[in-house]
């Protein structure tokens, strides 16, 4: 009820940010079941433009118009959503259960282990996100599991550096010197102590962490890394599609502003519960 | 109350017949919690007379700042003006366009903040910061704004008043930059300042040197002053006029002389709650806890020098001391967080082991601690019962119905009940959260209870509560205290023994009588003799006492005595 | 001794450390294929004398540790090895595009910084007005945005709709600086508008942090104006966060041209890395890594060395009075 509340007080921008977000998971959910056409189901000629353009001559009527293989762009935007979003999910997903594990370690066990874990995350985060990425994936080659693999990882680093900050600010709290003296082991500490108490900024900070790792994945299928044809994805379609732009057709523009709508949702909705203090990724 | 051999300070008397210098009428201001505002100054009325030094003086949450930085007509964000008139020399600062309030406030108005350590800018020179005003918007030249500096830190008796003004704010002790942020405040010869709370974050042996440059300076300029503070017997040295705030209303108002002597309000009685307390001598009894010559150190640098310290059962050992003494530290010593490097603690007749993680169950479960900030002791997203019950559970194993059954008898004991069972930190008062720590670490069926300054965060009537309370338990349990505090008072109130402590070392001990009476080792002196007296002649007797013995200047005596720790905050 | 010389010290030997760790990463990388280079070039089909040939070429049949140490004086020698691909130096290879990297880092630096720095000082004077609300809700779509797709609507936007520049960036022999310039435009914009909202909304949060503090509120009751409040005593205090945001964002633009280049098939670097990539071009993607995490580290470096310098509680340590 109090959420509810909340939500209907909430600025214009973040109901704005909350719609495109649900329209965005109800694609994921029912792709199948929204889409006018199969995933790869070749509908008509390339590049026919869409509901305004002329009517083009043996084409069906679309909305989005065709792409690069004469596919529907709507369909292809309604999977694209899936491999997209669930991709980015699955590895902040990943890069959290990783990066909060080790940054409760080191900010509860102090000393060597947080020495060791903050050493390795220090060299790790001197080396930038995307070079890494790349010479990882040209030496491992690129598959989905190997994307996400390697994104994990290497966001894990910004999770950690955050929940080891938060952590720690709460491990110096006199309630957990009390269960340091009462004698509780390291799980209750971390678990019922620390844990509780930084839920709420890592929540922000999932948001966030997320918009990073979607624009990631993204901008590696733009290079040609990432998910690879015939699977649709928003970045691979605007890669597919980006010769279109030269002739003045706009298809390649669809995707990337679909990446952009559900980054600015999210962005607004963050921005909304004010639990960030103003840049909205911390790094690159 | 009897005055004898010491000339009354003389009040210059401010004459009743010229218009008021401020003058606020039904002021009422509201603060914002979530989406509505609420009221937290009724309708307050202030008259203050040029020269004239007045005191408001409340526990927390009476509004006393607001109203001070009202007087400016400054509303901090989350406030605002509701209502009434704050005429300042016959202007309305409520109805000034906003440059017209800003072109007083420097010149003519100024402010004294409680940290100064916080309120400089830390980018900037001390003298670049105290001269601002007076160069940027006094139309006075620099040379002659920075001479006229350097007088004031004379007057105010700062060290190396020619050069102090170069050195950056974390370059200079607290006490000294609450020096500076006065000449700050006086160099533009303000007709009024405000002083929020300046010497509340100041050991005693500094708090009586700043309030004796501050009262100086004051009278010196015959500048109106509002002086706002919790401590009574700190606004009786300034004051002329004191007025008592309770949650933005008025309580009582009167002359200093008047409002200590007899007071009219029950309220205003309470304020020195706490001074009226004192524990009745109790017989010896078997020792419990014994530290023999005991050292620690935080690296190379040595923190604690040869302590020992007896504590018997039943019986209450106060540990007193500025900041910077080492009485904290010796507290984390006795739990295992800080090993000592030299010396032994022996707890019911056995070595006690020196780390926390070496020691069993059992012998953890024996000692327990009490903090200073119940909020910080207290996990925020736990209720009262996980509180109380986690070491039930933890130490005895009780589970389900006989843990609640216990946890109640707790809260009883505490005086509370079964209603508070399911509430978070939050949803309690600051006393009432300090009581459950006590419930939480009786759950422990303790022996000796450590309290680190465990009053200190509370207002006066919450902080006689829980010394009473404390009191009792150990009647009743015959539990052994260790009480750290900084507060004469407090001792008074609690303690069998004190030891002095000074510097991570030992200054006196003994029993509270024979310490508490002359004559003192030199330490014990200057910290006992700093603690304001409920008399509005103390300072200037002390001062007087204080010259006659040494000769010099009333307020460098410091240097002469054992140095205490200069803080750089 | 000085604490500040032992802090610079501790970053120097640190950022020494990040660089020694990234070459070993780098070296290793190769090391890591299954089989080893020479399988992996020749493939499946090559005898086995062939392979081992071509490993005694590559000296793959020295000790692990004598190849890096060789693998580094090399690179400290200026010599990056031989592209699989073409066979040709790969220090050649790279130094032309380099360079073109660098102008196109340099020409959206010289646009974005001077204006994040002052659209976030503007937007701290004018806080919760309506300049500050528009720019930071223009900060945080453009930083929302992939880089691709600023691209291509800058390019609908001025080349295909206006036809004023090129939507390509091939390299043209001749024709000055102006058409230099113009061929360099597009990409620049891109790289600018995306650090501009990151330069603008990081000096934004660094000056309203400090805002926060006691004194500033001394300020306000010395009476100082809001533009001298802003200026005089919170800017002094923001400038070390600041100057780390500026050099961050560098580091960024030179990783950032990556994705831009490719999308402006500019002849940089980055679109260098990503066809050897492709390509599985294993010693020009070494080469290219360790060229843009050395400019990387560097620059963190000198940020670190900055924001000590501009600190004064950290210039000046405290004395003992």
């Amino acid at each position: 009820m109090q959420l509810w509340l909340k939500l209907m007080r909430a600025p214009l921008s973040a109901k704005l940010g909350m719609a495109i977000v649900a329209v965005n998971v109800a694609c994921v959910v029912f792709a199948p079941w929204l889409a006018p056409f199969g995933e790869t189901e070749i509908v008509g000629q390339s590049w026919v433009p869409g509901f305004w353009g002329a009517d083009v001559q043996g084409a069906p009527a679309t909305w989005l118009g065709t792409d690069h293989l004469g596919r529907d762009v709507l369909t292809r935007l309604i999977f694209g959503a899936r491999n997209s979003i669930v991709i980015a999910l699955v590895t902040t997903i990943l890069s959290f259960s990783l990066g909060i594990t080790t940054g409760l370690l080191a900010a509860a066990m102090r000393g060597w282990v947080d020495q060791i874990l903050s050493r390795t995350v220090d060299l790790m985060m001197g080396f930038p996100t995307l070079i890494f990425a790349l010479m990882v994936l040209a030496v491992i080659g690129s598959s989905i599991p190997a994307v996400i693999g390697v994104i994990a990882l290497l966001d894990a680093t910004r999770v950690f550096r955050i929940t080891r900050a938060v952590a720690t600010d709460i491990a110096a709290q006199d309630y957990v010197e009390v269960a340091r003296l009462r004698g509780e082991g390291m799980g209750w500490i971390m678990r019922r102590e620390i844990l509780p108490n930084a839920i709420t900024p890592l929540a922000a900070e999932f948001g966030l962490r997320f918009c990073f790792v979607f624009l990631f994945v993204a901008t590696l299928s733009f290079i040609g890394l990432g998910v690879q044809p015939p699977a649709a994805d928003w970045g691979s379609m605007v890669k597919e599609n980006s010769a279109a732009i030269s002739f003045g057709i706009l298809m390649p523009l669809f995707p990337a502003a679909a990446i952009a709508l559900l980054t600015v949702a999210i962005n607004l909705i963050i921005d909304w519960t004010g639990a960030t203090a103003g840049g909205v990724h911390d790094d690159h | 109350m009897i005055i004898d051999q010491v000339p009354q300070r003389i009040v210059p008397a401010p004459c009743n017949d010229e218009a008021p210098l401020l003058d606020m009428r039904g002021l009422r201001i509201e603060a914002r919690s979530g989406e509505a505002w609420h009221v937290i100054v009724h309708g307050l009325d202030l008259t203050l007379r040029r020269g004239e030094v007045l005191g408001l003086i409340g526990e927390s949450g009476a509004g006393k700042s607001t109203i001070g930085l009202a007087a400016m007509g400054h509303a901090r964000p989350g406030c605002r003006f509701a209502g009434g008139s704050i005429l300042f020399s016959g202007r309305d600062l409520l109805r000034e366009p906003a440059a017209g309030r800003r072109a007083l406030r420097g010149t003519r108005i100024a402010y004294v903040a409680q940290s100064a350590a916080a309120a400089f800018n830390p980018a900037h020179r001390l003298i670049d910061q105290v001269v601002e005003t007076a160069v940027e918007r006094g139309g006075r030249s620099r040379v002659d704004a920075m001479a006229d500096a350097k007088d004031l830190f004379r007057r105010l008796s700062l060290p190396e008043p020619e050069t102090i003004g170069l050195r950056y704010p974390h370059e200079v002790s607290g006490g000294q930059l609450q020096r500076v942020m006065t000449a700050m405040a006086m160099v533009c010869r303000p007709d009024l300042i405000i002083f929020d709370e300046p010497t509340t974050a100041l050991d005693v042996t500094t708090q009586v040197e700043v309030l004796a440059a501050i009262r100086s300076v004051v009278e010196d300029f015959h500048t109106a002053a509002l002086y706002i503070t919790h401590d009574l017997a700190v606004v009786a040295q300034l004051a002329h006029r004191i007025m008592v705030l309770r949650h933005g209303r008025l309580v009582e108002e009167a002359p200093t002389r008047t409002m200590l002597e007899a007071p009219c309000e029950d309220y205003t009685r309470s304020l020195w709650a706490v001074r009226t307390l004192e524990k009745p001598a109790e017989p010896e009894a078997p020792c419990l806890l014994q530290m023999e010559q005991v050292g620690a150190a935080y690296g190379a640098r040595r923190v604690l020098d040869d302590i020992s310290i007896r504590i018997e059962r039943g019986r209450t050992v106060a540990v007193v001391g500025e900041s910077g003494s080492g009485k904290s530290t010796l507290a984390r010593v006795i739990t295992g967080l800080l090993p000592p490097v030299a010396g032994a603690i022996v707890f019911a007749g056995e070595p006690l082991p020196a780390q926390t993680q070496k020691r069993s169950k059992a012998q953890l479960r024996r000692i327990q601690m009490i903090y200073q900030s119940p909020d910080a002791a207290l996990n925020p997203r736990h209720t009262v019962r996980e509180v109380i019950g986690r070491p039930l559970e933890f130490y005895g194993g009780l589970k389900g119905r006989e843990r609640e059954v216990r946890t109640l008898a707790l809260l009883d004991m505490i005086e509370m009940s079964a209603t508070h069972l399911d509430r978070l930190p939050s949803e309690l008062s600051g006393g009432q959260k300090q009581r459950i720590c006590i419930a939480r670490a009786l759950a422990a069926e303790p022996e000796l209870m450590i309290c680190d300054e465990v009053t200190s965060a509370l207002d006066q009537i919450v902080q006689a509560g829980i010394l009473k309370l404390l009191r009792q338990l150990q009647t009743e349990l015959s539990l052994s205290y260790l009480f750290i505090t900084h507060d004469i008072a407090t001792v008074k109130a609690i303690a069998d023994r004190i030891v002095v402590m000074h510097r991570g070392k030992i200054v006196e001990q003994g029993d509270k009588r024979e310490i508490l009476a002359p004559p003192h080792p030199a330490y014990t002196e200057l910290l006992l003799s700093s603690v304001p007296g409920l008399d509005p002649d103390w300072l200037t007797r002390l001062l007087a006492e204080r010259e006659r013995d040494g000769g010099t200047h009333a307020t460098s005596w410091p240097d002469r005595l054992p140095k205490t720790g200069n803080r750089h905050v | 001794m000085g604490s500040v010389a032992e802090l610079l010290a501790k970053r120097l030997v640190f950022g020494i450390a990040t660089l020694w760790v990234i070459s070993l990463l780098v070296f290793s990388a190769v090391n890591l294929l299954p089989g080893d280079l020479a399988d992996a070039i020749l493939g499946q089909g090559a005898t086995p004398e062939a392979v081992a040939a071509f490993r005694a070429e590559l000296g793959l049949d020295q000790p692990v540790a004598s190849r890096y140490l060789n693998w580094v004086a090399d690179i400290l020698h200026g010599d990056l090895g031989r592209s699989l691909a073409n066979d040709r130096p790969i220090s050649e290879l790279v130094a032309g595009r380099l360079a073109n990297t660098v102008r196109l880092a340099i020409l959206a630096a010289f646009i974005a910084i001077p204006a994040g720095v002052g659209l976030g000082i503007l937007a701290t004077v004018y806080r919760d007005r309506p300049f500050d609300r528009a720019t930071t809700t223009a900060s945080l779509i453009a930083i929302s945005f992939p880089e691709f797709f600023t691209a291509y609507i800058l390019v609908a936007l001025f080349s295909v709709t206006l036809g004023w520049l090129p939507a390509v960036a091939i390299e043209t022999r001749g024709g000055g600086w102006q058409q230099a310039l113009r061929e360099i435009a597009l990409p620049a914009l891109t790289l600018a508008l995306a650090v501009v909202g990151y330069v603008l909304r990081m000096t934004r949060a660094a000056i309203v942090n400090v805002m926060a503090a006691p004194y500033i509120e001394m300020a306000q009751l010395k009476g100082a104006s809001p533009l001298r409040i802003v200026t005089r005593h919170a800017l002094p205090n923001a400038l070390s966060p600041i100057i780390n945001v500026v050099i961050i964002n560098l580091a960024y633009l030179v990783v950032g041209v990556v994705v831009v280049e490719v999308v402006f098939v500019y002849p940089g670097l980055g679109q260098l890395l990503v066809d050897s990539v492709s390509k599985r071009d294993i010693p020009v993607v070494q080469a290219c890594c360790i060229i843009f995490a050395a400019t990387y580290v560097l620059l963190n470096l000198l940020a670190d060395i900055l924001s000590v310098l501009s600190n004064p509680r950290l210039r000046r340590p405290r004395q003992q009075v």
